[in-house]
């Protein structure tokens, strides 16, 4: 962090009126950029823009329902918001039609972009648009309550095998919504149609089937313990596969703390009797490439899978997967795709599609090799869509110190390239939102609608009911609190 | 402060930016109290709950040999903590007593980047 006392003598000797931030999302990477610009610069306004009339991104809508510890992290977000210097303008989506970037542009001097990964990786083979073949993103979505999902209503009674294409944490938490007791997620704030499905689910078997090997299996320690004592849930892999590959990477495990942690969990496992107990089953298929999904021919549903079968190739640090021209079939009636979240590029600032972020350096935005004055990216977007909030806190962190450092050294923001002005922040769109119809919820708003969730949770002994629908998120605030708000 | 009179314990804690902050603290108090009482920035995002790595630090090996060794549930944890070391541990799950008297606690510095000190960026 940077001295505030220089900061401050800067800030106000420079611009006689403060510096006005743009913020757009509100996972937590908007949310810990903003706090650290807070902190950073006394003399500032941030406003921070949200799609969705609710904030706080994946962390409401991506970690599981049976973490609730994970969402402890809201109770920051909320100490955030309350410093009066920031502003939350929720159900206000930036880069539409609605309201073009070119609109904050000219009433901001940065903006932070911070908008996440809202698309997924497809695997581009015949048969994924079958019905009962999802995204794990959509499936994560349906039951987190993500009112783009709110309808998915998957099928998961006529059925008693799932696969699950993707060895990451992700998986591993679909796989764990599907084999959980139903008593477990009922005390959770799963979605309540989420709870009514999974409650009448058939499915008893799920397969987490991954490209590679073991080594090379993206889930994390915690996520792996928490699936082994699942109970009543046996648990099949490749034994000889797996016993080999460790005992070849031995050298390698030895130089990383984590995988061998992680590779001890399984070891222990296929030494451990319970591996035969259980009427339900989860199975870590390796060196599978989906090929192919085929439909059931009487009622086009998904009847199984193919893949092709793949060997390892190349040293243990970097192996890769070789397809054999050998296919198997699994008979499954539920497919899920977890094999990584997109991000989607904005109009007006520069996106690499190749890698799906947007270039930065330490979350300066760059074009090229250049600068781009006065914006800035943190989080899933600046990053890749991997690591969890410890890794998106540091990495905001990060561009935040860079939007104070370039302040304080007094370097172009974007009120120089744009012509000069007042910026006024969102004083200067009102007049906009008013046009367009757009109604901004506040963050005062939106903890009406999270008191209206804790009620409702109440009564079922769960920690809130979250509403589904954006209509029933806006039913909460009379007209007379949007008017307020505005 | 008046209540540190009844404090026996002291803790240094060192900030990612070098500063040094002594603290008084009480048996069973753990580090996120401290910081929470004390307005230290070490970050809890799970507030104690093991559930992130927000909190970790880093101890002096003497200190270090004298706690309880880090259950499967804080490893776990500490292995998604940026910087890892042989003496890390998570904040909230160290808590004082007689022995620990006079303990050091470091924050590691991993938003600190090259711009600021010339190490390399801390992801990828
Ligand atoms: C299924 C799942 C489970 C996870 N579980 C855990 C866990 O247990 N523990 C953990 O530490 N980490 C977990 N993570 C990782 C963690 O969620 C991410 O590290 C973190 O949320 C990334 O933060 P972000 O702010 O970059 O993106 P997001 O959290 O996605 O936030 C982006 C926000 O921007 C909004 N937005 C998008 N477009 C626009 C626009 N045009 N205008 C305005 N707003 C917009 C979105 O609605 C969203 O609210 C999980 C991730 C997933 C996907
Ligand atoms: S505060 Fe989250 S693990 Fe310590």
């Amino acid at each position: 962090m940077l001295n505030s006392s220089a900061m401050r003598a800067f800030s106000t000797a420079i611009r006689g009126r403060p510096l006005q931030v743009a913020v757009i999302g509100s996972g937590p990477a908007g949310f810990y950029t903003a706090h650290r610009v807070l902190k950073d610069i006394p003399d500032v306004k941030i406003d921070m823009f949200e799609s969705l009339p609710v904030p706080h991104g994946l962390v409401r809508f991506g970690v599981a329902p049976d973490h609730p510890e994970v969402k402890n992290v809201m109770n920051k977000f909320d100490e955030v918001a309350t410093d009066d210097r920031f502003t939350f303008l929720g159900n206000v989506h930036v880069g539409g039609k609605d309201l073009p970037l070119s609109a904050l542009k000219s009433n901001y001097d940065a903006i932070v972009f911070s908008y996440g990964a809202s698309e997924d990786r497809r695997l581009n083979i015949p048969g994924e648009d079958l019905p009962n073949v999802y995204s794990a993103r959509s499936f994560v979505g349906w039951y987190n309550g993500l009112p783009h999902h709110r309808e998915l209503m998957p099928d998961l009674d006529s059925t008693d095998t799932a696969v699950i294409v993707g060895q990451g944490n992700v998986a591993l938490d679909i796989a764990r919504m599907l084999l959980s007791p139903i008593d477990v997620l009922r005390k959770t704030d799963v979605t309540d149609y989420a709870l009514d499905a999974l409650s009448k689910s058939r499915i008893k078997h799920v397969h987490v089937v991954g490209r590679r090997g073991p080594l090379q299996a993206a889930f994390t320690a915690k996520e792996l313990r928490e699936q082994m004592k699942l109970p009543g849930v046996r648990f099949n892999t490749d034994v000889q596969l797996l016993q080999s590959e460790l005992a070849n990477g031995a050298e390698y495990l030895n130089k990383s703390r984590p995988l061998k942690r992680l590779m001890s969990i399984l070891e222990k496992e296929i030494g451990s009797p319970n591996i035969l107990s259980g009427d339900k089953s989860w199975t870590l298929d390796f060196l599978r490439s989906p090929s192919r999904i085929i439909p059931d021919s009487t009622n086009n549903n998904v009847k199984a899978i193919e893949y092709e079968l793949n060997r390892l190739d190349g040293p243990t640090e970097s192996r890769r997967a070789i397809g054999t021209g050998q296919f198997v079939t699994q008979e499954c009636g539920l497919i899920l795709r977890s094999i990584g979240y997109k991000s989607i590029a904005m109009e007006g600032i520069p996106f690499d599609e190749s890698s799906g972020r947007v270039p930065n350096k330490y979350g300066k935005v760059l074009n090229g090799q250049n600068e781009v004055p006065g914006l800035y990216t943190a989080g899933w977007l600046k990053r890749g869509p991997t690591g969890v909030i410890a890794t998106t806190m540091n990495d905001a962190y990060e561009t935040a110190d860079t939007l104070a450092a370039d302040f304080v050294a007094g370097k172009p923001f974007l009120n120089e390239v744009d012509g000069i002005g007042q910026k006024t922040g969102s004083q200067g769109l009102l007049q906009l939102f008013k046009d367009n119809k757009i109604r901004p919820i506040s963050y005062v708003d939106w903890k009406l609608i999270e008191k209206m969730e804790f009620e409702a949770g109440q009564k079922f002994g769960k920690p809130r009911e979250k509403f589904g629908r954006v209509e029933d998120m806006l039913a909460v605030l009379s007209t007379e609190d949007l008017k307020t708000s505005m | 402060m008046f209540f540190d009179l009844y404090r026996p314990y002291t803790v240094h804690f060192i900030t990612p930016e070098g500063e040094k902050i002594d603290v008084k603290a009480t048996e069973g108090d753990t580090m996120l109290d401290l910081a929470q009482r004390y307005d230290i920035e070490l970050e809890c995002a799970c507030e104690g709950s093991l559930a992130c790595s927000t909190c970790h630090v880093i101890c002096e090996q003497e200190y270090y040999d004298k706690m309880e060794e880090p259950t499967d549930e804080e490893n776990d944890m500490l292995d998604l903590a940026f910087g890892l070391t042989d003496t890390s541990r998570l904040g909230c799950q160290i808590a004082m007593n007689k022995d620990l008297d006079g303990l050091t606690v470091k924050m590691p510095s991993a938003t600190r980047n090259m711009r600021v000190d010339g190490s390399k960026p801390t992801h990828h």
